[in-house]
């Protein structure tokens, strides 16, 4: 049973960081129709300046902030200098977009060196809880608490608030919130900003769970959230969370029950999902 | 200041097809002006022209003496022109009243005065305010395009074919709101259905291929059978 805890504990978590991850995607996708493989340069650069600025001032919350400013600043120009001259073009977006991502990935290099660089969690965030015999890991849990949070927030914002009633009619029909008054471009800028924003959160959360930081995690980890976008349906944010949370969890339990098969069962689930469901677990069809 | 609205020897392309050729007319201030012509004239193509969904590759469109042919959607939105497509545009995922909460551009007192009145004129949209916009029937569909484009407090109305696809008691329905909303706002209708444009229309003009080839009073054109049967098809 504990190791039962344990390892949904391990998969909830690493779900959690790949919902981060995915949710900017597939809202990036779900409004803009944008096929977004610079994503995960927004996420290197996240976990790079996050870890950098953790490192200077020995404070994790100035790493968590100066990471997502800086995925939101990068969100800005990739939105206005990357993605805007090819909006409805998906063969271009992929070409620049995933350009791009190596250009970001290379750019690392440049700044921060291209060695691998070891990451510790907060002092505060070290160890562990007992609670019986189980060992729960102190920063697992808050990398689940934040992911939880974030997906509270927007869900709040998605479905409470007018700007998230603006966001969800604009998937629906862009002309109609056009014609509203509504400056959708705007609303696409920000909407791409946030994404970019959740990506580099996602980074820096990364780099503290993994304990060590490379240029190429970025694309690597990128795969898995176009797998969680694929399988939990193009523009869901819900979906988002369920697909994340069960890739977690798949990838969890194969590494220790069957570790040859821990990469291949996502591609398994979306190759499934994708025979019986080609628009996604909640997605629309 | 002539007319609220002036369009000057406007052309449009969609693509490689030149669809208007030569668009002119102005939109008295008060009342409805009628847009009338056969399928594929080129009405529909005009509307969006005017909201700048469509290009204008030439000529000029001027709202209250302003040129907006240049400006995107939603700054011409924002100068006080309404538009209600003629597929309605609702958010289909949206309620109603979520559908009106993002149409809404304030929460004053006016904007809550006019929503007040819209909802009395379609009870309709208050008994489903919680139901999603796509579950809701054809004809509470158009009402609340209708509304949405009426509760703010725009000077111009474009509607497009709000009678399509209706009910002829759904129709009597909307035309009784148009007749309404006329007291307060100017209307340019697009509308197929000559009982229903004749019956609320004060001006109009008739789109042949991409041109406009007349105008006039409704209380003339209804008198005019030859012009009604060789540009509307009707006998």
């Amino acid at each position: 049973m504990d190791l039962i805890i344990g390892l949904t504990v391990n998969g909830l978590a690493t779900g959690m960081l790949i919902f981060l991850l995915a949710a900017g995607l597939t809202l990036i996708f779900g409004l803009m129709s944008v096929l977004n493989f610079a994503h995960g340069g927004l996420f290197i650069w996240g976990a790079y300046t996050g870890v950098w600025s953790f490192q200077m001032t020995g404070s994790f919350i100035v790493g968590i902030i100066i990471a997502i400013i800086t995925g939101l600043l990068l969100g800005l120009v990739t939105e206005r200098l990357i993605i805007r001259p090819v909006y409805g073009n998906h063969i271009q977006q992929i070409l620049i977009t995933l350009g791009f991502m190596l250009v970001l990935q290379e750019f690392i290099k440049v700044v921060f060196g291209p060695d691998q660089k070891a990451v510790f969690p907060p002092e505060i965030l070290q160890g562990s809880f007992l609670v019986g015999d189980i060992v729960l890991i102190k920063y697992r849990l808050f990398i689940i608490a934040v992911g939880l949070l974030i997906f509270i927030v927007s869900s709040f914002i998605l479905k409470r608030t007018r700007v998230g009633l603006i966001v969800r009619a604009g998937v629906m029909n862009k002309e109609m919130v056009q014609s509203l008054g509504i400056n959708i471009k705007l609303v696409f800028m920000l909407v791409f900003m946030v994404g970019s924003g959740m990506a580099a959160l996602s980074g820096i959360l990364h780099a503290v769970y993994s304990g060590v930081i490379y240029a190429e995690m970025g694309l690597e980890f990128s795969i898995l959230a176009f797998i969680v976008v694929v399988i939990g349906g193009m523009g869901s944010f819900s979906g988002s969370l369920f697909a994340a949370i069960l890739v977690g969890l798949a990838q969890a339990f194969m590494a220790y029950y069957v570790p040859a098969l821990s990469l291949a069962v996502n591609m398994l689930l979306m190759t499934v999902v994708l025979i019986f469901r080609p628009q996604g677990l909640f997605g629309k069809g | 200041m002539n007319s609220l609205l002036e369009l000057n020897q406007v052309e449009a392309h969609i693509q490689k097809f030149h669809i208007l050729q030569g668009i002119n007319f102005g939109v008295k201030k008060g009342g409805v002006t009628v847009l009338l012509g056969r399928n594929g004239a080129g009405k529909t193509t005009t509307l969006r022209t005017i909201m700048g969904l469509n290009q204008v590759s030439k000529g000029t469109i001027r709202f209250k003496d302003e040129k907006i042919n240049d400006l995107p959607p939603h700054k011409i939105a924002n100068l006080g022109i309404g538009y209600v497509p003629e597929d309605q545009g609702i958010f289909g995922e949206l309620t109603v009243g979520e559908n009106m909460r993002v149409a809404m551009k304030k929460e004053d007192e006016e904007t809550t005065r006019r929503m007040e009145w819209v909802l009395e004129l379609f009870p309709d949209l208050k008994k489903f305010w919680k139901k999603p916009g796509g579950a809701l029937s054809g004809g509470q569909k158009q009402m609340l395009a209708i509304a949405r484009a009426y509760v703010n407090k725009n000077e111009l109305l474009l509607i497009d074919e709000p009678s399509k696809g209706l009910a002829p008691i759904i129709v009597d329905k909307v035309t009784e709101s148009i007749e309404q909303m006329k007291e307060n706002t100017t209307i340019l209708l697009v509308e197929q259905n000559f009982m229903m444009a004749s019956k609320i229309g004060n001006q109009f003009f008739i789109i042949d291929d991409g041109k406009t080839v007349h105008e006039g009073q409704m209380e003339e054109l209804k008198n005019d059978k030859g012009l009604m049967k060789k540009y509307l098809g009707i006998s």
